[in-house]
């Protein structure tokens, strides 16, 4: 007898098909640029649910390109960004960076990935040995730990770990006034989330010893429904819980809390709410903790508002906070170039190490590159949401003097120093 | 791995009721995603790569719908019906001319068109995030049941779902388009020469694919975020339920659609770490216990 085979698909190249086009959609996109004057390359996030990340910070750096350009360029060259979309995939992001500087002939980079990415990056900029600023990632051992820290790389962020020592003071003085004990954290599972989380904690139980930690979540990053998670939490009964969520996944871990009534069940406390995030979200409840990550009204300054309005006049939109670090990673390249009268990576790195620049983003109108690669100083305030603007009121500041000192200590602990 | 906490929620009917809701939901909103894939697979023996893309654009088309009128009713309806000719649209002007090639060419156009539709969502509706927020009649406290908590939301969607599962199984097996669509899927020549345009009826059942992927994005759009290429994720997760249900079968894509979503509810509690791992992992087991899939047949 003879068997026949039926036309069309058989099971094993349906399988092996759906295996080729899954890796075939995870695939990057390139683009094309021109290969004039200074290219600066950038790449970043610039598609998905956290493709705010990316875009707000390509918003920054176009004004901060004309603004520059405006007053003469860098070395007297008018400079040039190059951006590139990365999706959020870390081998992507190395990959495209060693692009920008082989092929595209990018003479400083922009770094504006998540921590995923930076740490990739990292690897390719000590490779390269050019210049790069690291201006979306907060997780601590990118610049902490001295084995991972790169000659040439610096950061121009917020840090996990001063944000968790800022954010664990104020939120242990919180739940003193409030008796809240009972606590559960629910953060993106990936380097900065994990790290992050375990590095409040850590202060949190430091600060307040009797805390518990009664669950925890980890949902994937850009993970579209985050109802199991949602269900999880309120089946532990904690009385707060802290978050890393940030952008789309934050948005819609409120829209689908509010369908459970999460927040009327327990106070949610998280450093990462953003303008745009809170504008997005529809119904954004009450009385959740929050850090500052870029607010026009803290520092209260005249500069700072100026900046935030000038951004919003640019792209009829509000900053975020990677809106701010990456036009302070400009600042920081601006001075240390005209100080390095170079682009040398080596040369931009001696410039760079313990410069102080003049910024309306810092708590005193300053912030300074520390020896380890890695910014301080930098305007960090806790209050709470409010569905209206300016969206988070009764900020207090944080206390910079006792960020460095618990820093230092957790540094030692880690054996960094 | 916590089995102990996994143990005390199988105990507690207000856990149960509250994991279960929550599987539910997440199941039934995947099998109106992987529904679609597996009603094309099995009748045209075309893998959709797309098919997330339909998923995507009814959200979009909802969430402009909703803003436009206010009204979810109609959000929902412009979502599924704006899929739906989508899918008569992409089925008559592209895959309808690589019927029977390559296989790689279908998966090229697919892929071009996830591509081409990823940048109009951006030139369209902006590269970040939207959210819909949730319809007035529905920002409502839930309901407790036994203890456990049941958003009313959520009820209404399960509820859809589960009547489009009912409406689509009978239609396939009562009526005599279902019975035409069923000979077609073992014979299309046969059907074709007993007189059948089955041009109409593939376009039709790229209507009816495209539709409940639209209707899926557009039902979930008050409660997740929209954003460019957000297909991807559901696109592959309805291909491990067509995996494990049977290519080709409604019934095990149901099935296995509701077995993930329990696996989600459920797992986060005893695996809070591992869920994903889960699911593949059963996947690796039913590809080899029984390779057809649970209601698939064999080749």
């Amino acid at each position: 007898m003879t068997r026949t085979r039926k036309p069309g698909l058989s099971r094993r190249s349906t399988l092996a098909l759906m295996g080729a086009g899954a890796a075939t959609f995870a695939a990057p996109w390139v683009a094309r640029a021109d290969a004039n004057t200074i290219k600066i390359g950038m790449q970043s996030i610039l598609s998905g649910p956290i493709a705010l990340l990316g875009t707000s910070s390509r918003n920054s750096l176009m004004i901060e390109q004309d603004r520059i350009n405006a007053t003469g360029g860098f070395l007297g060259r008018p400079i040039e960004f190059v951006f590139r979309d990365s999706k959020g995939q870390p081998q992507e992001a190395a990959r495209l960076a060693r692009e920008l500087v082989n092929t595209t002939g990018c003479e400083l980079l922009v770094d504006a990935e998540a921590s995923s990415g930076s740490f990739a990056v990292q690897e390719v900029v000590r490779d390269l040995g050019i210049a790069c600023v690291h201006t979306n990632s907060e997780t601590s051992a990118l610049t902490a730990d001295p084995k991972i820290r790169a000659p040439t790389a610096f950061r121009v962020a917020r840090q996990g770990v001063h944000d968790a020592v800022a954010g664990s003071i104020y939120l242990a003085e919180f739940a003193n006034t409030k008796k809240l004990n009972k606590w559960a954290t629910c953060s993106p599972d990936y380097a900065y989330g994990r790290d992050t989380t375990a590095q409040y904690l850590q202060f949190f139980k430091q600060f307040k010893p009797d805390v518990e930690v009664v669950t925890d979540a980890w949902p994937k990053l850009g993970q579209p429904d985050f109802t199991e998670v949602i269900t999880k939490l309120t089946q532990a009964k904690p009385q707060a819980l802290f978050t890393l969520l940030y952008a789309g996944d934050l948005s819609a871990f409120v829209n689908q809390g509010n369908v459970y009534a999460l927040f009327s069940q327990m106070t949610v406390a998280t450093p990462n709410v953003d303008y745009p995030v809170l504008a997005a979200i529809k119904n954004l409840p009450p009385g959740i903790q929050s850090a500052t990550r870029y607010l026009e009204t803290f520092p209260d300054t005249p500069a700072n508002k100026e900046w935030g309005e000038a951004y919003f006049k640019r792209w009829n939109e509000r900053p975020t906070n990677w809106s701010w670090q990456n036009s302070l990673a400009m600042q920081f390249y601006e001075q240390a170039i005209k100080k390095a009268n170079s682009l040398d990576g080596k040369a931009l790195a001696a410039a760079l190490t313990g410069m102080k620049v003049n910024t309306p983003f810092g708590a005193d109108g300053t912030i300074t590159m520390r020896e380890d690669h890695t910014t301080i100083g930098y305007a960090i305030g806790w209050g709470q949401t409010t569905p209206k603007e300016p969206f988070i009121i009764d900020v207090k500041a944080a206390d910079w003097g006792k960020i460095i000192e618990f820093e230092t200590e957790w540094k030692k602990q880690q054996k960094y120093i | 791995m916590d089995l102990s906490a996994l143990g005390a929620c199988l105990t507690s009917p207000a856990c149960v009721v509250t994991q279960a809701t929550s599987g539910l939901i997440v199941g039934m909103l995947l099998f109106l995603v992987a529904a679609g894939l597996t009603l094309i697979f099995g009748v045209l023996k075309v893998v959709n790569f797309a098919h997330g893309t339909f998923y995507m654009l009814g959200g979009y088309v909802a969430y402009s719908t909703l803003a436009a009128t206010d009204s979810y009713t109609l959000a929902v309806l412009s979502g599924a019906l704006a899929m739906a000719l989508f899918g008569v649209l992409f089925e008559r002007v592209l895959i309808s001319r690589v019927y029977g090639s390559n296989v790689l060419m279908q998966l090229l156009i697919c892929y071009a068109v996830v591509l081409i539709f990823d940048d109009l969502v951006k030139i369209v509706w902006g590269p970040e995030f939207h959210a819909m927020g949730m319809p007035t009649a529905f920002q409502v406290p839930p309901l407790f049941i036994a203890g456990g908590v049941v958003p009313p939301f959520y009820a209404v969607l399960i509820a859809i779902a589960a009547l489009i599962a009912v409406v689509l199984s009978l239609g396939l097996s009562i009526t005599r388009f279902g019975k035409t669509v069923r000979a077609a899927a073992i014979n299309p020549q046969m059907v074709s020469a007993l007189g059948v345009n089955t041009t109409l009826l593939f376009a039709i059942v790229f209507a009816i694919g495209g539709g409940l992927a639209g209707l899926a994005g557009a039902l979930a759009a008050p409660v997740r975020s929209l954003s460019p290429g957000m297909g991807f994720s559901i696109l592959i997760e309805s291909f491990i339920v067509t995996v494990i249900g049977g290519m080709g079968s409604i019934a095990g894509a149901l099935v296995s659609a509701l077995l993930i979503g329990m696996v989600r509810g459920f797992g986060t509690i005893g695996f809070p770490r591992f869920t994903d791992g889960l699911i593949y992992i059963m996947m690796i087991a039913i590809q080899i216990l029984r390779p057809q899939g649970l209601f698939g047949r064999r080749a």
